[in-house]
């Protein structure tokens, strides 16, 4: 089985209880415990005010990481190819659309349609950044982050430049969310590039896996692992709290499992 | 990149079931748009219906996948012996070896709008029949094919709006050139639905009449639903006769609106460079462009602009959207699956529904179907958020 391999140099996450990496990092580490709290979602400085205004929480989750993770490194946005990874589209646009369907006027607004596909984040942000390099959107259920961290590392391998993965979730409201119980959202992102330069933060190595994934000691940390599918990625981000090389099994589709192997670079 | 085999591949539109009744349909000008009802949206327009749907039954054992985008899919896989290739693939190289890559904009989210018709009067919540997971959300098409074929390899669906299903060609390229699968299938399934019709109803791009792409009074688009499947493999040292290979993938992202096309077709342009690019061929070797031509107005004119500026304006194109309606999330590998037609029976099916085209337009928009000995075809897939994607197929 071949192995992809990629040097992490941006590195962001936004989570209940989670406001930010530094956080993260004291609790993934063992640090400090962990405390569930809403999820606090900043205001994306990216967008323009009436821009900001109009866009859902999706857009707002995913360019906040989006742009945490870009800032840590001199990379240029503009040229960067994204990957974006959700369970779903946004969920309180996506409730206000069958609202209004089962009603009898049926009138959407023209700007909540086009805010209720898939991609809206990668179009906001494409456009925030004046990126028009390459930009997918992926939707894999549960497994949406293990889509997106394969798609980012095969895209990198492909293109041999820098790929920013960003991976999130905005849950419904009810009634739907009673039928999905993501109660929290959640975003990661992590900027991959191809050599492990000055920048890098760690050596990621990427390959499918049969064998069960790891799960989380801490029963609130794990909890949450399995409630949000963005945060399937936590023993990933464990292993980089924790800056030693290691190995973890990240939960995939049930079979195949994706194996992350991190060394931290000098 | 290095080109792959279409193994296999299928589709169906409204204009039929499979390759042999699509060629057909294409070749003598058929439309399979129609003014219609469907379900109970009161909305003047036509629709490219597929025939049958409603009839179609899931396996028991995966009834809980019941949907209209699934029977749709269950539908389009049973064409032109498409499961039973896969299958053939999957004894090969194991099921694990296997990828499932799929476009769709709505998956089954008609499901959702109909539930949302027959919440509790008390609470609010929705009926217990209501299955979220493998109907409404946008992975349950690719896992509703990927349990349908007793595969086991890496999955997920591409949802970028209408580049969706030209998207995943990249995608299965991508991870056969980095060894983690042996074959994928690829393919867009989007179905009708409320949302998609009176959303655009909503931005005013819902043609009266059938649409008629390039057309001087082209008045925008006819919402149309298909399944389209295509297995690709490394191609082989000795193709087989009449075999299909896709040659290159483009992708770019127009960073200008969320709904509207640069209007210089920037993004478009970048992506056509790229696919031409990615095959290592020069636009004189495209003997047929399948436009992504919606026949909205600003879609139409921005997509000339960057199809004249990279082929010059002698390059033979023409949108079959007139003939499907515009399948959205699976329009992209509907219209491969047709590129690949044009290369297999050597002909540029015709735009049909346009009369006169736009003068305003250059490029050579082909009104009558003809005959050609095609090499290599561009297909052309854009989308919301600026999203867009090319594909070049060639003869194997």
């Amino acid at each position: 089985m071949s192995a992809l391999a990629a040097a992490i140099e941006g590195l962001a996450l936004l989570g209940p209880g989670l406001p930010d990496w530094a956080s993260a990092h004291a609790v993934l580490s063992g640090a400090q415990p962990y405390v569930h709290a809403p999820t606090a979602v900043p205001v994306p400085g990216l967008l323009p005010p009436n821009e900001r205004r109009r866009s859902g929480l999706a857009v707002k989750i995913a360019l906040a990481v989006g742009a945490a993770a870009l800032a840590q490194t001199a990379r240029d946005a503009s040229r960067i190819d994204t990957v974006f990874a959700s369970s779903s589209a946004d969920g309180d646009t996506c409730h206000a659309i069958c609202e209004q369907l089962a009603g009898s006027e049926r009138l959407i607004s023209p700007t909540r349609f086009h805010n209720s596909v898939h991609n809206a984040p990668s179009g906001y942000w494409s456009i925030a950044t004046r990126c028009m390099a390459p930009s997918t959107s992926l939707c894999a259920y549960d497994a949406s982050f293990g889509a997106g961290l394969i798609e980012a590392c095969a895209l990198l391998h492909a293109r041999g430049a820098p790929v920013l993965l960003v991976a999130y979730d905005a849950p419904y409201p009810e009634p739907l969310l009673a039928k999905r119980p993501v109660r929290d959202a959640f975003g990661v992102a992590l900027l991959l590039a191809p050599q492990a330069g000055a920048g890098a933060r760690a050596r990621l190595e990427l390959t499918l896996a049969e064998g069960a994934p790891d799960t989380l000691a801490d029963a609130g940390l794990e909890a949450l692992r399995r409630a949000v599918p963005t945060a399937r990625s936590l023993p990933l981000l464990r292993l980089l709290a924790r800056g030693a090389s290691a190995a973890a099994v990240i939960e995939y589709l049930g079979g195949p499992h994706l194996a992350v192997r991190v060394a931290p670079c000098a | 990149m290095r080109p792959l085999q279409l193994s296999s591949f299928t589709l169906t539109t409204c204009l039929g079931r499979g390759r042999e009744a699509t060629l057909g349909a294409l070749q003598r000008r058929a439309s399979g748009l129609a003014r219609r009802a469907f379900e109970t949206a009161a909305l003047d327009t036509c629709l490219g219906e597929v025939e049958g749907v409603d009839e179609v039954r899931l396996p028991p054992a995966l009834a809980a996948w019941d949907c209209r985008n699934n029977r749709l899919a269950e539908l389009g896989l049973a064409q032109d012996g498409f499961a039973d290739a896969v299958r053939a693939a999957a004894a090969r190289c194991s099921a694990a070896r296997v990828g499932v890559f799929l476009g769709t904009s709505t998956s089954g989210i008609l499901q959702t709008e109909l539930a949302y018709r027959r919440r509790d009067g008390a609470s609010g919540a929705l009926p217990a029949d209501f299955d979220y997971a493998r109907t409404h959300n946008t992975y349950s098409v690719t896992g509703y094919v990927r349990a349908r074929l007793a595969l086991a390899g890496p999955a997920w669906t591409v949802s970028t709006a209408c580049s969706s299903s030209g998207k995943v060609f990249g995608a299965a390229a991508r991870m056969i050139d980095a060894g983690l699968i042996d074959a994928a299938v690829v393919g867009g399934v989007d179905s009708l639905c409320l949302t998609t019709l009176y959303g655009f109803n909503s931005l005013e791009l819902l043609a009266r009449e059938p649409c008629r792409p390039w057309d001087r009074a082209r008045s925008g688009l006819s919402i149309g639903e298909a399944a389209a499947f295509a297995l690709l493999e490394p191609l082989p040292a000795a193709p087989a006769p009449g075999a299909v290979a896709l040659l290159g993938v483009g992708e770019s992202s127009d960073a200008h609106h969320m709904s509207a096309p640069h209007p210089e077709g920037l993004g478009a342009r970048l992506a056509m460079q790229a696919a031409l690019g990615a095959a290592a061929l020069r636009p004189a070797d495209i003997g047929y462009i399948n436009l992504h031509g919606t026949a909205t107005p600003s879609n139409d004119a921005a997509e000339d602009r960057a199809v004249t500026e990279v082929f010059g304006t002698r390059t033979p194109c023409s949108s079959t959207k007139g003939a499907t309606g515009h399948t959205l999330g699976a329009a992209g590998a509907v219209e491969a699956a047709i590129a690949a037609l044009a290369l297999r029976h050597g002909f540029i099916p015709a735009g049909v529904n346009t009369v006169e085209p736009d003068p305003a337009l250059r490029a050579d928009y082909v009104l009558e179907g003809r005959e050609a000995p095609l090499k290599h075809v561009l297909s052309n897939s854009f989308g919301f958020g600026g999203t867009n994607c090319s594909l070049v197929l060639g003869r194997a």
